[in-house]
């Protein structure tokens, strides 16, 4: 019997496996202890990622058709039903393999990374619930599982960044990444409710099929004023990939969220879940080519993201801080490939970037365990002596993220600065401008970190120093297989992914818009790619940068200082983040905080307390207290009151014979 | 002639006067026991009244239930006002408000 033959049972275990892993190390960890919980939760992740590999091979080179089916009805409210299903394309089984993959490296890791802490069963537990739900997203076929995913990641990656739960930092920082991310979320499901009140469904391939029907639809929300439906449903489904995928205004966690342990930082912060809202906007690709309005806003909000986010890269000290600006920046370069169509584009971005980003997390982990948990680049330096493993897997992942011609990093990066290019929205030569200079800034940063780190004077502390030394098996072994597609898998994919077809119908792309195919016109192979890479600008960016970053850091290391001062309102600014936190604690939080302060003071002291509830009580003892004065005590009184009454009865009686 | 509405007037002029007599009087709980005969005593003329002119002899049954229920009535109310006094020390009605709100 061929394998091929029972998908489903196939996309079942795949998602079933980390979940069932999950669950044993979480509920059971004493009993399975600490090796028990990382075999079982390393064969669940295991599984799927080569059950994946089988889907890929069984989507991509066999080429079979894209699987569509419900698996389960989680309840049905008159014509709509809410279903757990799976469609799985070539879109969403690139990221299956993605995710699956890096998730199992960085399984391995933890072992070395996490082996003296308390919680080891319980971090495991978390990295597997998280594959789980993200598998769940990306395989979906309806937008309630969508959500349901969607909000799974988030509470894990909540978790995850305030596993250290002692921390006050950590505790804060977690908290901030929920908050924020339910901002987005609110987006979202205004975006999901819009869809179901019109479209009344929530499966995928039934919403697709009935929106360009709807594309000239107008809405009034704000009387007076006629929006497109698709612009709405778009934009409120992209203020959720905001949230999830860091776009300025809604980055202020994913920094923060450098608090949790560094596994997290690469596998939740950095390769897989923020890039949910990448992945997200490809999947309604079918939509969001009916709005020009929705992808403007899209790639305006990704440039921004891009460039500004890179620039607060150059003054972080800490070392995975600098790595989650440079995040937030290739988030942001995802982002204006969506803008401009480019869905591809974006997904090879996705790609290439979950590699080097994971591979430069994991780098960072190493060095930070070997500086025994020192996260200061000024206090290393020089550590290519003691850990050349570590210094040559990062010196690949730099070059991949700068786009060295030849990375992996290269191809997704040029392709998607090309695909701005030739974009014709309004906005794209804003756009344009905006990931050009971003380039210069991401050699920049990328070569500070890493001349900071690995090269220079040491600046290392004597105790440290001692113990200094390279990272065990469980640590290396990792980050040369992260290594090695961080490096090739540029050059594999780039043809095949952006030129040939490569996700068929999953991506669907107005022909209007379509600047791959653009670009597809003067592909002719990678060599000729990379050498017509040579004659234009983002190349010599790229060296200029690493160029700048070598002379104000190896060879003329006063300089830098000298700068902080002449520009030190700018350095200002870069430091306090353009304000945003500065904002959001005032703005919002306190806010918040006064606003609740208010509704207590007044809503709930004077209004509920004060009138409803001692209002009440204090209306019935004045009333009491006139009416007691009627209770004089004396008998006659009370006759007199009967003989009223009795008179009042009779009166009603003979009024009514009367008449 | 005697009319049923004269007797019926005459009644209703007894009953006035014990209620008046309950509320006016501020002085003595005997006096109000004696007021409460006289509203019974009042009704019981109508009954007798009614009886005679219909010429149907159970309302004069009633009556005698009345005036033995009465007996027995103010039998107990004398007790109690016995019990009263021997407590309060005075049968004066203004005293009496210990039922005050």
């Amino acid at each position: 019997m061929n394998i091929f033959d029972n998908m489903e049972a196939i996309y079942l275990a795949i998602v079933l496996a980390p979940l069932t892993g999950a669950i044993i190390a979480g509920l059971f960890g004493r009993i399975v202890g600490r090796n028990g919980a990382h075999w079982v939760t390393i064969a669940g992740v295991g599984i799927a990622s080569i059950l994946s590999l089988i889907a890929y091979k069984h989507h991509v080179f066999d080429g079979a058709a894209a699987y569509n089916g419900a698996v389960y009805t989680w309840l049905s409210v008159g014509n709509i039903h809410f279903e757990v299903g799976f469609l799985v394309d070539r879109l969403s089984v690139t990221m299956m393999v993605v995710v699956t993959f890096v998730s199992w490296m960085i399984h391995i890791y933890t072992i070395g990374y996490m082996h003296d802490d308390p919680g080891y069963q319980r971090f495991f537990s978390y990295m597997s619930l998280f594959t789980f739900f993200m598998l769940m997203l990306v395989m979906s076929n309806n937008f309630m599982q969508l959500f349901f995913g969607w909000e799974g990641v988030g509470l894990v990656s909540y978790l995850l960044i305030g596993f250290w739960y002692k921390r006050d930092k950590a505790v804060f920082a977690g908290l901030k990444a929920f908050l924020v991310n339910r901002v987005g979320d609110f987006g979202f499901l205004l975006g999901i409710a819009a869809i179901l009140m019109y479209f009344n469904t929530l499966d995928y391939a039934e919403v697709f099929q009935q929106a360009p029907a709807l594309s000239t639809t107008t809405i009034e929300i704000v009387a007076g004023h006629d929006w497109s439906l698709m612009s709405f449903i778009c934009i409120c489904l992209f203020i959720g990939a905001m949230g999830k995928s860091a776009q300025v205004p809604l980055h202020v966690w994913l920094p923060d969220s450098m608090e949790g342990p560094t596994p997290i930082s690469a596998l939740i912060h950095a390769a897989t879940m923020v890039t949910a809202g990448i992945f997200m906007v490809a999947r309604m690709s079918p939509m969001f080519e009916l709005s020009d309005t929705a992808l403007s806003f899209v790639m305006v909000i990704g440039a921004v993201t891009a460039i500004s986010m890179g620039l607060i890269g150059l003054v972080q000290n800490d070392i995975k801080r600098v790595i989650a600006y440079s995040t937030l920046s290739q988030l942001g370069y995802m982002t204006v490939a969506l803008g401009a169509s480019a869905y591809a584009a974006a997904m090879f971005h996705l790609v290439t970037h979950a590699f080097f980003k994971a591979l430069l997390f994991l780098c960072a982990g190493a060095v930070i365990i070997a500086m025994h948990h020192e996260q200061d680049m000024r206090k290393m330096g020089g550590l290519y002596r003691y850990m050349p493993i570590t210094w040559f897997t990062c010196l690949i992942g730099s070059l991949a993220l700068i786009g060295f011609p030849g990375t992996s990093g290269f191809f997704s990066k040029d392709a998607i600065i090309e695909a701005v290019y030739h974009s014709n929205l309004p906005v794209a030569g804003f756009a344009y401008y905006a990931v050009l200079a971003g380039v210069f800034i991401t050699a920049l940063y990328s070569f500070r970190f890493f001349f900071l780190t690995f090269h220079g004077k040491e600046r290392i502390n004597k105790h440290t120093w001692e113990h200094l030394h390279e990272a065990p098996k469980v640590i290396t072994v990792p980050l040369v297989i992260l290594a090695i597609p961080s490096l090739l898998a540029g050059i594999f994919l780039i043809g095949p992914m952006l030129f040939d077809g490569y996700f068929m119908q999953a991506i669907h792309v107005a022909s209007t818009h379509d600047v791959l195919a653009e670009m597809g016109k003067d592909y002719h192979g990678v060599f000729s790619f990379t050498l017509h890479a040579f004659k234009s600008a983002p190349v010599y960016l790229t060296l200029a940068g690493v160029v700048t970053a070598w002379a104000l850091y190896i060879k003329f290391p006063y300089i830098p200082a000298i700068l902080e001062k002449r520009f030190s309102l700018l350095h200002k600014i870069l430091i306090n983040k353009y304000g945003f936190d500065d904002f959001n604690q005032v703005v919002f939080a306190r806010g918040s905080r006064e606003i609740g302060r208010l509704l207590w003071r007044f809503g709930d002291i004077r209004l509920i307390d004060g009138f409803f509830v001692n209002g009440t009580a204090l209306t019935i003892r004045w009333f009491s207290s006139v009416v007691r004065t009627i209770q004089s005590g004396y008998l006659y009184d009370y006759a007199f009151a009967m003989i009223l009454g009795l008179l009042f009865l009779l009166g009603i009686f003979v009024h009514g014979i009367l008449n | 002639m005697l009319m049923l509405t004269d007797i019926l007037v005459l009644a209703a002029i007894l009953f006035c006067i014990s209620v008046a007599g309950i509320f006016i009087n501020r002085k003595n709980v005997i006096i109000l026991l004696m007021c409460i005969e006289l509203m019974l005593l009042s009704v019981n003329m109508n009954f007798i009244a009614f009886s005679h002119f219909h010429g149907d002899i159970r309302g004069q049954v009633f009556v005698f239930f009345i005036l033995t229920v009465a007996a027995a009535e103010s039998a107990i109310g004398l007790a109690i006002l016995v019990v009263l006094f021997r407590k309060r020390k005075t049968i004066n009605v203004a005293d009496l408000d210990t039922l005050k709100g």
